[in-house]
């Protein structure tokens, strides 16, 4: 008997079938994780078993007792809770007022927080969470407002807790805790469902892994004796290579110098002092946990934002105070973190997207009328050389093609401009695993043609995978200056939280 | 046709058609007697005689003008409610030359009247855009000033400079200051007399073509689209979105302005009036825009349609309708117009279930 079975789930779109005859067995007690590509369909799932959607076909049961769930509340009823990507918590409510929203207990119509209380702090103290009941949500760090996402789930008795990419927001070290949270409940007899495409965590925590291909269910197995080549083969449907294939990196003369860079405040966090160069042939990568400058450091980079005082030299130009076209055309490329909101016009044609830089060029317009042949057999050779897949050539409108083939476009534009320096923000984020192995081939070959590379990303794995050099950012400054080869992951995460400093003098 | 081509005309049509069903249940409701004969005449008075489609042709020629000012904006990301003020400034400056600058040789006189029209509806639209480009006040706000603004000045300048005190109106515009026909009054014409319509129309029509080559074809239509679909993308590509929004409201006040001049110079002795009501052509403009779909070839069409509801629907007068139960017809159906987007969506998921067997393979492809 299963705590929860969902059996021959299928759910259609128009035009796609998004979740095909899956069943999916969760034993009590068990760590279970659901492996899978963007759009294989995991959310999907989700939000079935949530009462979100309404599958075509296919029963959910609880141990063993056919049940039906038309919305949350039902779910809740049954006892399942989820810890969303993006946490659902009132940022000026305290964590405890943030626990009981929805479940609170009143007498007279007055809030009765006592007994509350009680159960608030001794649910953290057994799993050492070692957390400010009566802070403010937005003075805690993430990790402890994930925290709070458990506890919510655990003071409402939920005995089914899923957890959907837990991971993507915390240090090593707090992935480390979540992890050891995780093992405790499991070992209380609650279900966990963790959802997440990162096979290092599902080896270290999960009992059994299920994988979803294209809404297929293609397996499930018991991790202990699976490696992590045939997970990854059972999530994309081939062979990946998880590592890198690459060379040493020929170091050439300094292509960017940043020197003294401030920036007091603004929209983000205010920039303290930075100072670094990026060399030509080299990949340096800005590593931080999301919302420590990063953002606004590549913003002074590109011009997006002005910053007070610094210098930014490219091959000992003065750049800080140029326009975004001059800095272009002085052969920055960049692929920016938000490609929806800056890397691409939607609602122009993949064509149009190809020469967002460039369409004032001779090579495009003739006496300021566009030149659409050539744009046209641009956007062809762009679309040949860089494999970019759609459904109209280069007249589909760029709002309906996927995730991966926007950001191959971006890729493919930027990279054709022959930059000296490539800034790419974060250029992986959400891509499936054949996608990330693309780019990463593509920043190395660029890196191999001589040009510098300025990566930033919030992923570790990719940062000790591909970067050559790397500089960490915690609140605005550059704490770490190290070698991917001689840095562990601890250590980083260390720096990434701020627990520990260098000095990092350019 | 293409399948959004095609989506916006079905969803334009079934706009239409729903706005004249309601109307006439309006014309049941006030006088169920004449609602029939009196639906009939607004639905096919425009094409009665050739003399009444030459008065539909010369109604559409300022409001196409003032559509194209707010579908442009649009295609900037702006809204540009100030076309009444541009109009009216570029319909004094039109006037103004035309009775004043009487030393210059008519044709001359003309061209240079709507050339100035133009200029002066383009330093006024001017204002919203350096507003907003330079101090981020929203342009709707300010457009909504500057055209009372224009309003209350046009009057004091008519006081002060072209009175004509039997009237309290402006000075009538002599004969030979209005647009040469071309012919146009020997084709639209009935037994009785010509149409007033003029070069105007054709001028309209020439606008609309040339703002439509502009948008697609030029690179300049290429900053202003990119400004329009995403502000922020168009700022990583380095595009001056400052200087963009002041050239397109620039614009956006040329064509409202030459609206103005073309209204006056019709020939049917209009003259500028002193009101306290803002110049309605500049609101209807937004109606023209948006059935047309802010597409500058569709507000053409829409600027006729719309004009053939106001002759159809001044012609109810014979059966007894108040005029204010015409108006209330007529807004119901361009009123409909603002649905059109909601319609498009509506009607495009019910052409997805159609071909839904067809997208689905495209759709696995992707």
């Amino acid at each position: 008997m299963y705590t929860i079975e969902m059996r021959n789930v299928t759910k259609i779109f128009p035009g796609i079938i998004a979740n095909d005859n899956i069943t999916l067995q969760l034993e009590r007690g068990e760590i279970h994780a659901l492996l899978g590509e963007n759009g294989a369909g995991k959310s999907t799932l989700m939000s079935v078993l949530f009462g979100l959607y309404k599958p075509e076909t296919g029963e959910i049961y609880k141990n063993g007792e056919l049940v039906t769930i038309t919305g949350p509340n039902d779910a809740n009823t049954l006892g399942i809770g989820m810890v969303h990507q993006h946490f659902k918590l009132v940022h000026n409510f305290t964590v405890l007022e943030n626990i009981v929203l929805g479940v609170e207990s009143t007498k007279n119509g007055i809030l009765q927080m006592q007994d509350a209380r009680a159960r608030v702090k001794a649910l953290s103290e057994k799993y050492a969470f070692d957390i400010d009941i009566d802070a403010e949500i937005r003075h805690i760090s993430v990790g402890m407002q994930q925290r709070v996402e458990i506890l919510k789930m655990l003071y409402r008795n939920n005995e089914i807790l899923i957890f959907d990419e837990p991971t993507a927001v915390l240090t090593p070290q707090e992935i480390e805790a979540l992890m050891n949270t995780m093992r405790n409940m499991a070992a209380e007899g609650k279900s966990i469902l963790f959802i997440t495409h990162k096979l290092d965590e599902i080896k270290q925590v999960a009992d059994r892994c299920s994988v979803l291909r294209k809404g297929k269910m293609i397996g499930t197995v018991k991790v202990s004796e699976t490696s992590k080549e045939e997970l990854s083969e059972m999530m994309v449907g081939r062979k990946v290579a998880l590592s890198l294939d690459k060379n040493e990196a020929k170091k050439g003369a300094a292509i960017l110098q940043v020197k003294n860079l401030q920036k007091s405040s603004g929209d983000g966090k205010p920039l303290k002092n930075i100072s670094f160069d990026v060399f030509a042939g080299e990949i340096l990568c800005i590593a931080g946990i999301e919302g420590n400058g990063q953002t606004d450091l590549v913003y002074a980079l590109t011009g997006l934002s002005e910053v007070d005082s610094g210098q930014i030299l490219m091959e000992g130009t003065e750049l800080s105070k140029m326009k975004i076209r001059k800095r272009t055309e002085m052969g920055i490329s960049h692929i920016p973190e938000d490609r929806h909101r800056h890397g691409l016009v939607l609602d122009y044609s993949l064509a149009y997207n190809t020469i967002l830089q460039t369409y004032y060029t001779k090579e495009f317009q003739h006496r300021s009328f566009l030149r659409k042949d050539a744009i046209m057999a641009y956007a062809r050779r762009l679309i040949d050389r860089f494999d970019i897949r759609s459904g109209q050539g280069e007249e589909t409108p760029a709002r309906s093609m996927s995730g991966g083939n926007q950001q191959k476009t971006i890729l493919a534009r930027e990279i054709d401009r022959n930059p000296k320096l490539l800034i790419a923000v974060q250029p992986t984020r959400g891509l499936d695993v054949g996608a990330i192995e693309y780019i990463h081939k593509q920043l190395l070959e660029q890196r191999d043609a001589g040009r510098a590379v300025l990566l930033v990303s919030l992923e570790l794995e990719e940062v000790m995978n591909v970067s050559d050099r790397i500089l960490v950012m915690y609140e605005g400054e550059i704490v770490a200056d190290v070698d991917p080869k001689k840095v562990t992951f601890n250590e980083l995460g260390l720096y990434m939280s701020g627990a520990k400093k260098d000095k990092v003098v350019a | 046709m293409n399948r959004s081509s095609m989506l916006s005309f079905l969803s334009s049509v079934l706009v239409i058609v729903a706005g004249l069903a309601i109307g006439f249940i309006i014309l049941l409701i006030s006088n169920a007697n004449q609602a029939i004969p009196a639906f009939t005449t607004i639905l096919t008075f425009g094409i009665t005689s050739m003399r009444n489609l030459g008065d539909v042709l010369l109604f559409a020629t300022p409001i196409i003008l003032t559509g194209l000012s707010v579908a442009f904006a649009f295609k900037t990301g702006l809204f540009n409610i100030g076309a009444s003020g541009q109009f009216t400034i570029g319909a004094f400056v039109a006037v103004f030359i035309s009775l004043e600058f009487t030393f210059l040789p008519p044709p001359i006189r003309i061209i240079s009247a709507i050339l100035a029209a133009a200029t002066a509806g383009a330093l006024w639209g001017a204002i919203p855009g350096l507003l907003k480009a330079y101090r981020n006040v929203h342009e709707v706000i300010s457009c909504i000033m500057t055209n009372y603004i224009a309003m209350l000045f046009v009057n004091y300048m008519i006081i002060t400079f072209i009175f004509d005190p039997g009237n309290a109106t402006s000075r009538r515009l002599p004969a030979d200051s209005n647009l040469p026909t071309m012919g146009l009054d020997y084709i639209f014409r009935d037994a009785l007399r010509p149409s007033f319509v003029n070069v105007g129309i054709i001028l309209a029509i020439l606008t609309a073509v040339l703002i439509y080559i502009i948008l697609e074809k030029t690179t300049f239509g290429y900053e202003l689209k990119a400004c329009g679909f995403n502000k922020d993308a168009a700022k990583y590509a380095g595009i001056n979105e400052n200087r963009n929004i002041i050239t397109s409201m620039m614009i956006c006040g040329a064509l409202a302005g030459i609206g103005g001049a073309l209204n006056f110079m019709n020939g049917t002795g209009l003259a500028m009036g002193i009101v306290d009501v803002l110049a309605s052509e500049g609101f209807m403009g937004i109606s023209v825009a948006f059935l047309g779909l802010n597409h500058p070839i569709g507000v053409i069409f829409s600027g006729i349609l719309v004009a053939y509801l106001y002759i159809g629907g001044a012609r109810m007068q014979v059966f007894g309708f108040s005029i204010e139960i015409i108006e209330i017809v007529i807004s119901i159906i361009i009123y409909f117009c603002a649905f059109v987007f909601l319609v498009k969506t509506f009607v495009g998921k019910g052409l997805v279930k159609i071909t839904k067997k067809t997208t689905q393979k495209e759709e696995i492809v992707e």
